[in-house]
């Protein structure tokens, strides 16, 4: 396992008036992986990953990146870390390139046209390079902003809601960029609310929900453990309802008595899915087609937050 | 020391000069040739010398510390206001750069617009007045510690202001004033004695002197006081800063 780059103990965040932001957040991000923070809206998502960069003091709690302590050592630490703000904050009447020089030359580094040029093409944005800000579409200012955040070559690259507004087809290509960045030994954690991007880029997933860290769990492991498998049966005749010898079963009826839904756990050492074919033939009821189906990552994500929002 | 930050704050906010160069060079300079031929050419023509001094000569100094103060605070007032109201501030807070670095970088741009400005009306007036500098030096240093002392002024005033009412408020309610009776177009040995004495509670009153003197050896107050005056008014503009980074005030949620 790779040792972390990105170490958060006890960070509380609490704001006159008692509104508790961040509650005893600790995690551990390793190097070179992609962590996906996920949460609803106000979860505490963006004040993480405010405090952590320095945007945002915290009441209590320690960070360290790279081993450098964020208060006591914040210039080593911050000149490790880029970060994509959620909102297209951007210096409306200034050039592309003269923004993304300022931000290398903010982060201590000297001027290097030929390493932001290689970012500008990786992120096409080479042919708006002097097109001032304000010019540019919605998706290319977000380019923008990512082009500011790796001027400085981060090792730890926080995207916040990276996607937001974007269109399909520059998602994509965000997500290559993303994964080129992964490639190259950048560690990323991201915030999203498309549960998609998340389970198509993480590797490991963190919930957060009012303040608190839920779960941290390799995306995978955690697929495994918590998604859900369904059994989808077609019959060849619809029925109007479940014969009774079907009842232990569970099973739901769809499509206007077409097709009947069995959950059931992949990891159980009886799936019970030989039993209820055998009940379905004694029952008179002829199966046309079969399919299985893993419950997403967003289900997993709903079902944990209405969980932990249990009083 | 993080140069390079203050060298690329630097760099940023001479380039937005030189973006809007109409509204931030040649406006100001335009008012200030309006204020000498008003005042120095037509009206001055009228009024008796000065302690010795040709009228119109006489306000070159005060309308240059006029222009001086108040482009200083507009200038590093909005250098660090704008960031604050679009947001980019973030890049500022999270960048490894100290609260020294980012006030110099914002600073030394603003200081160096309104020096700019200073010298282009000195230059401007010599085509309006006769005149003569009896001590280049100090006149160089009375408005270099100027333009930095009241860029640290607007510094403080783009961090406090939270809408562009509030970062007018100041330099309008407070700073105008404080300039107009500060003895910009007058001495204030023509005031009666209990004006004479409130003004000595006025700061702008021992620039404007002080100022003065470099020009033509003569000042309302002592060369000491001004320089005091200037360096207390500094002093007290860094350890306000100094204050806010450490806590974050109005910067940091």
């Amino acid at each position: 396992m790779s040792h972390p780059i990105l170490s958060v103990e006890g960070l509380k965040k609490s704001y006159a008036g008692g509104m508790v932001a961040l509650d005893d957040v600790s995690l551990e991000i390793r190097e070179g992986e992609i962590l996906a923070l996920l949460g609803p809206n106000g979860a505490g998502k963006t004040t993480l990953i405010s405090t952590i960069c320095g945007i945002t003091q915290p009441t209590a709690g320690r960070v360290t990146v790279g081993g450098h302590d964020t208060v006591s050592a914040y210039r080593a630490a911050r000149a490790l870390v880029g970060l994509v703000p959620q909102e297209i904050n951007l210096e409306p009447f200034e050039k592309v390139i003269n923004t993304v020089r300022f931000s290398r030359g903010l982060f201590g580094h000297a001027r290097d046209d030929g390493f932001l040029e290689r970012i500008l093409r990786q992120l096409s944005l080479w042919d708006k390079r002097d097109a001032p800000i304000r010019t540019l579409s919605g998706g290319m200012k977000r380019r923008v902003l990512i082009a500011k955040a790796l001027s400085h070559n981060p090792r730890v690259l926080f995207l916040d809601e990276p996607s937001a507004g974007v269109d399909v087809e520059l998602r994509r290509d965000m997500w290559e960029v993303v994964r080129q960045l992964k490639a190259d030994g950048v560690t990323i954690i991201l915030t999203t609310h498309y549960i998609e991007e998340a389970e198509a880029m993480a590797d490991r997933i963190a919930v957060i929900n009012r303040g608190r860290i839920l779960l941290v769990e390799d995306k995978d492991a955690l697929m495994r453990r918590m998604g859900r498998k369904e059994l989808r049966i077609t019959l060849k005749d619809p029925i109007a309802r479940l014969p009774d010898a079907l009842d232990d079963f569970g099973l739901t009826l769809d499509s206007g008595g077409g097709r009947l839904v069995y959950g059931y756990d992949r990891q159980a050492s009886r799936t019970g899915i030989v039993r209820l074919l055998s009940a379905l033939q004694a029952a008179g009821l002829t199966v046309a087609d079969l399919e299985t189906r893993q419950s997403s990552l967003e289900e997993i994500f709903v079902g944990l937050v209405q969980e932990g929002a249990q009083p | 020391m993080n140069l390079t930050a203050i060298a690329a704050i630097y760099r940023f906010e001479m380039a937005r000069t030189f973006r809007t160069l109409a509204q931030s060079v040649i406006s100001p300079v335009l008012s200030t040739a309006l204020y000498f031929i008003v005042f120095g050419t037509a009206i001055g023509s009228r009024i008796q010398e000065v302690e010795g001094v040709s009228y119109g000569a006489f306000i070159v100094p005060g309308l240059i510390m006029l222009t001086v103060l108040t482009q200083s605070i507009a200038n590093a007032s909005f250098g660090i206001f704008f960031p604050k109201f679009i947001g980019t501030i973030y890049e500022l807070l999270s960048a490894p750069a100290s609260f020294l670095e980012i006030t110099a970088g914002y600073v030394l741009a603003a200081a160096t617009k309104s020096l700019a400005i200073g010298l282009i009306i000195l230059a401007t007036a010599f085509f309006f007045v006769d005149l003569s500098i009896a001590h280049p030096v100090w006149m160089l240093t009375f408005l270099v510690l100027t333009c930095l002392t009241f860029s640290l002024f607007g510094f403080i005033i783009g961090i406090w202001a939270q809408n562009f009412e509030q970062l007018q408020l100041i330099p309008l309610l407070a700073v105008t004033p404080l300039v107009f009776l500060g003895g910009a177009f007058y001495s204030i040995t023509m005031l009666p004695p209990v004006w004479q004495a409130v003004s000595l509670f006025n700061p702008v009153v021992y620039l404007v002197s002080g100022f003065r003197w470099s020009f033509f050896g003569t000042a309302d107050v002592g060369l000491g006081w001004s320089v005091l005056a200037i360096a207390a008014v500094l002093a007290a503009c860094l350890a306000i800063i100094a204050w806010i980074f450490r806590t974050g005030w109005r910067l940091r949620a």
